[in-house]
Parts: structure tokens; sequence; C-alpha cells
């Protein structure tokens, strides 16, 4: 079983002081905030709606529902 | 007969460049990520496999908190590298096309949405801001100036001597213990509304997020502020520095920054300047 949660932080991030988005390695719930919320909404050839998805991980599906609550989708209708 | 697939990361200006990122950098299933151009714009995407990407599997895959990480991490590694360089807009998660000709449709079709998010975010970063209500005792342990809370309870065991109570005496300190729970939020509260309000006047824009799960992030203080903030890079570090200082401030929350991030939360336009728009 692996522990993704706490895995290294990625070495080809930038993390030069003078780099515009220098990062600490990012807690995947704060990641999870802004992919799941963010990011143009376009639909690609295949149509995913995570909202849609029927998550079995009840963390998951917390957090999804929350967001789907309070923001519109960004998995919008063909 | 099915094209190869195709997962797109974020959309930058096609400046001519040879190549808008750094070399190696590596994308989902490790796939090379590359510009794919048209029309002044270009998408960063890396070929993924079917097997894990059509709609299907797709699906079943996105109930895998351990697959949905490594797919969230490639998506951040690829939009970092290119924020590095220039200005990106990301396209949602797990945004898949079939082969260069369907990147190129997904450019065709949202010209207008990019070039505007492209304009509108260009120079600007994101930062992250957090606020969490401490622990029962924060407020003393935390050294400020703010008094211990009335009626916090004392910290000895509580089952020993609650079998020594009378039902009256029982009563009493529950209600007790729930009014100091209750003023602890309500200070939680406020703090976070003077931390937004303080960060929203000096932010281009700021969004909330729905604050966080603690099944999810792991963290057992009550997550009361979730928000982003939209901000000049050249007013980057004076932003950071002033979220630092309201930290010192607030004895018996707690403020976490992120960040910078590339603009993730702002790819949609204000809704407010829509409707000046429309007017």
């Amino acid at each position: 079983m692996t522990t993704p949660a706490t895995s290294a932080p990625d070495p080809t991030s930038p993390t030069s002081p003078t780099s515009p988005l220098a990062q600490r390695p990012v807690a995947l719930v704060d990641l999870l905030d802004r992919l799941l919320a963010g990011g143009v909404v376009v639909v690609g050839d295949l149509t995913l709606r995570i909202a849609d998805v029927d998550l079995v991980r009840i963390d998951l599906r917390a957090l999804i529902s929350s967001v789907s609550e309070n923001v519109p989708s960004p998995w919008e209708e063909p | 007969m099915t094209r190869e697939l195709e997962y797109a990361y974020g959309v930058v200006r096609d400046t001519g460049a040879p190549d808008p990122l750094p070399p190696g950098v590596l994308g989902v299933a490790g796939g090379p990520v590359r510009a794919v151009r048209h029309r002044g714009l270009a998408v960063l995407a890396s070929p993924v496999p079917a097997e894990e990407f059509e709609e299907g599997p797709l699906r079943a895959r996105l109930e895998d908190l351990a697959w949905l990480e490594e797919v969230a991490r490639a998506h951040q590694r690829v939009v970092n590298a290119a924020g590095a360089v220039g200005c990106v807009v990301p396209v949602g998660m797990a945004t898949v096309c079939r082969g260069e000709e369907g990147l190129r449709r997904m450019l065709e079709e949202g010209h207008p949405r990019f070039t505007g998010a492209l304009d509108r975010l260009e120079g600007r970063v994101e930062w992250g801001v957090k606020v969490y209500a401490g622990p029962v005792g924060a407020e003393a342990a935390a050294g400020g100036p703010a008094p211990a809370p009335a009626g916090a309870p004392s910290p000895p065991p509580a089952k020993a001597s609650s079998r020594g109570l009378s039902g009256r005496d029982y009563l009493r300190r529950r209600t007790a213990q729930r009014r100091a729970q209750e003023q602890r939020w309500q200070r939680a509260e406020d703090g976070a509304r003077l931390v937004h309000e303080t960060l929203a006047g000096l932010a281009e824009r700021a969004r909330l997020h729905p604050p966080q799960d603690g099944r999810l992030s792991g963290v057992t203080d009550r997550n009361v502020l979730n928000a982003a903030y939209l901000v000049p890079h050249e007013h980057s570090e004076g932003f950071a520095a002033r979220v630092r200082e309201l930290a010192d401030r607030l004895a018996g929350l707690r403020v976490e920054l992120t960040g910078p991030w590339a603009p993730y939360s702002f790819v949609a336009p204000d809704p407010a300047d829509r409707a000046r728009a429309a007017s």
C-alpha cells in the first residue's frame, strides 16, 4: 500500500526563490480544491463530469459534493 | 479506429518560441509534454494510455485516490513548469482529447475564452490562505494578549471525575463547555472575516473555496476560511508578508499560506466584470 499523501516533493517543480511559481510540496487537498473547482471549462472529446462519478470513497465524495454545491461544475454539459 | 488519447494541461500563448516548456517535463503516466499550436495559442499535452483514460476506465479510476493524486500532481507539475516561464491558463483536470486534431479543435472552440483568460491573468499569481480555529486552549498556548477563555474546561481526566458529579453539575458543565465552544467558533469566524476582508482589499480578485473537510485534509482543527487571492506578481511578496503579519496578530487562530499558485481559481471571468460588460 503506497501512501501518496506523503509522497516526496516533485523534483522537477521550480524551487528557486526567483521563480514566479516557487512551490513547497503541496497538500493533495489544496491541489484538488483548485483542480476540481478551477481550470477553464472545456469539454474534451471524452465527456467527463467528475461530479457525476459515483465516488466510492467517502472523503472524496465529501469534498466533491461540497465543490459542486458551491460552484458550477467545471465539466459542463457538452 | 481511434486516435491516441491526449491529456491537456493548460493553454499558453504561442509566442513562436520553439518550446514553451523547459525540456524534460513529464506528464501524466510519464508521457512527454509538448505544445500543440493553433491560432496563436498552444495547448500543453501528452499522450496517455487508452486503458486508463477512455471514458469507462477513467470513471472507475477516479474513485481511486492514489491514482487521482498521481494525475493531480502531474497536472500541477506541468502547469507549474509552464507558469515559471509565462502565463498559463490551466484546463480542468482530466480533459482528454482524441489526437492532435482533438486538441486543436479544443483551442478553436475555446479560443475567445482562452485568450480572454490569458489577457486577464498575465503577470498574476494566486495565493491560498486558510484559517483554522485552534484547538481548546490554543488562545493561551499562542502566547498572545488574549486571556484564556473563562469557560475553558479544565484538562483533568473527564471520565474519572464525571462519575462523582451530580446530574445538575454535569449539565452545568456541559453547558459551559458548549458555550466555550460556541465562543471559540465565533472568534474563529470573526478572525476569518477580518483576514478575508483585509486580503480581499489587497488582491485583484478573491474567491472562496468550500472549507476543507478534515477527513480529506487530515487536519483536526476546524477550517473556517479557505480562500484564494489573485495578486499581481510584483505585489506577491508583499501580500505574503501581510498574511504572515495577520497570522501573528490573531491569537488562537491558525493561518496557513500556500502558493504562489498558477491562477487556477481565477480562470473564469469575474462575474462582476461580466455584469458590467452586459450593462
